[in-house]
């Protein structure tokens, strides 16, 4: 028995030291706190937020397109005749906050947002399971009045979203985020709508290679809040990665660029293939 | 009576083991610097790490580096993610590692202040890929530290490090890699 006991003793210290022939000058097992980087491709999911933010003193300007219905066929080249757009850009102020402000034409909206990412994934010395962050959207509609004679108020032109990211990148390739979601609209077609629409984003990206995702979201919006016309927002996507751009191309059945459009304003239904074809251009530029 | 000599044994083992390690005495840092420049006439890509782990035995020459891959810091944050995410894939292979030789270590007294050069080989290994590698340092003995420099190159293809046409000609295939490190005396 003791005989037993002193061989595994000796081979304990054999092996320890055949491990230690290796780098055996340094401490190197030291735990070290590991960050989890590049959750997402980019700061877009496909039409809303990830939980990706550009970094301190960089200006990250996107041009987003959605073409109109695919199934037009070949009189619209599939959808190419009409085109909803976005032009803006997320301007770091810190690594983790984030401004950004953009314009489209879908209801000539202005719109603007204030993004902070307060918790960061990591795994060693410091563990975290997940990266959080808040974002706050302002809406502005600035297109005339339908009826002018009326007493129009401008608080009615505007809407707000306020959402919560939560993402967690499950291996190398998969990383999935929910989205919890408030739209606020000052303005309802009527007193029986409600003026705050709850919803949850589920965003989930697969790496293909180093460069290439694939990228699906969908915006659950909680039953009875909006209009029977009214349809929840399924996107499915590419992300390539070409050195400093990110090409985001996917298909939806959201017209609007922006956060109160795309959750609470999609009639189109991908079983009528009424599908658009769209793409986000990021480009990075630095200060 | 078994149990003492089993007992016994085991502690002069461990202390035999402690003693080689330490005898004639080590140098190390936690925070030595490397630094890389790829020059090509397209860009210039640099990036410097400072938290560089390496220490060397006076008494036998041995030179060990092990270096955190993703603690390589870049002016550009995106450049930082795409060398971590596209070209060094931080995640699966989290560090870099050298285990050499100064081959003259007699000739470099670390108990007297002067400059000495060392001649230095050893396999440098990055990605999985092991590669003999040598170079010419600087040993500067000074008061209470040794500072050591070197400069070799590297073919980053060496390493299996892939890079895609579209921007071949932003990535140098000879990048610098410059190593100063201030290492101090164990006791």
């Amino acid at each position: 028995m003791n005989r037993i006991y002193l061989l595994f003793l000796l081979g304990i210290i054999l092996t320890s030291n055949v491990f230690a022939q290796d780098l055996d000058l340094l401490d190197d097992d030291e735990p070290t706190t590991d960050y989890t980087m590049a959750t997402f491709k980019t700061n877009r999911v496909v039409n809303g937020h990830s939980i990706e933010t550009v970094a301190k003193r960089e200006f990250d300007f996107k041009i987003s397109h959605r073409f109109g219905f695919v199934n037009g066929g070949v009189y619209d080249l599939f959808g190419l005749d009409q085109a909803t757009m976005r032009m803006g850009g997320d301007f770091g102020i810190t690594d983790n906050l984030n401004i950004g402000i953009g314009r489209s034409n879908e209801a000539k909206t202005y719109d603007g947002f204030v993004k902070y990412k307060f918790l960061r994934q990591a795994t060693g010395a410091k563990k975290t399971p997940i990266t959080a962050a808040w974002v706050s959207h302002i809406g502005v509609t600035t297109q005339r009045w339908t009826q002018p004679q009326r007493e129009n108020l401008f608080s009615s032109r505007l809407h707000y979203t306020h959402q919560l990211l939560i993402a967690r990148k499950m291996t190398e390739g998969l990383s999935i985020q929910l989205s919890p979601t408030l739209v606020h609209k000052n303005l309802v077609d009527s007193a029986q709508r409600s003026n705050d629409i709850l919803s949850i984003g589920i965003g989930v990206r697969q790496k293909l290679t180093n460069r290439i995702s694939i990228n699906g979201e969908y915006f659950y919006v909680v039953p009875d809040q909006l209009e029977q016309d009214k349809i929840n927002s399924l996107s499915l996507g590419f992300d390539i990665e070409t050195g400093g751009h990110v090409f985001q191309l996917f298909f939806t059945n959201a017209a609007a660029p922006f956060e109160k459009g795309f959750i609470t304003d999609t009639k189109a239904r991908w079983l009528d293939g009424d599908i658009r074809f769209g793409f986000n251009i990021a480009r990075i530029f630095n200060f | 009576m078994r149990q003492i000599t089993i007992i016994t044994l085991a502690t002069i083992a461990l202390f035999t083991l402690a003693l080689t390690q330490h005898s004639g005495g080590v140098y190390k840092t936690n925070t030595g610097n490397i630094s890389f420049f790829s020059h090509t006439p397209v860009e210039d890509i640099a990036a410097e790490n400072h938290k560089v782990k390496t220490a060397f035995s006076s008494a036998n020459g041995k030179l060990q580096f092990s270096v955190l891959i993703k603690d390589f810091e870049f002016e550009k944050a995106l450049m930082q993610e795409h060398f971590n995410e596209n070209y060094m894939e931080s995640t699966k292979y989290p560090k870099a590692t050298f285990n050499g030789i100064i081959e003259n270590i007699n000739t470099i007294k670390t108990t007297t202040q002067g400059i000495y050069t060392a001649k230095v080989s050893g396999k440098l290994t990055m990605k999985n890929v092991t590669k003999q590698v040598s170079t010419t340092a600087t040993f500067t003995v000074k008061k209470d530290i040794v500072n050591a420099k070197a400069v070799f190159n590297v073919n980053p293809a060496d390493y299996n490090v892939k890079i895609p046409k579209t921007v071949i000609n932003k990535i140098s295939d000879n990048i610098k890699i410059s190593i100063d490190a201030d290492y101090a005396h164990q006791h």
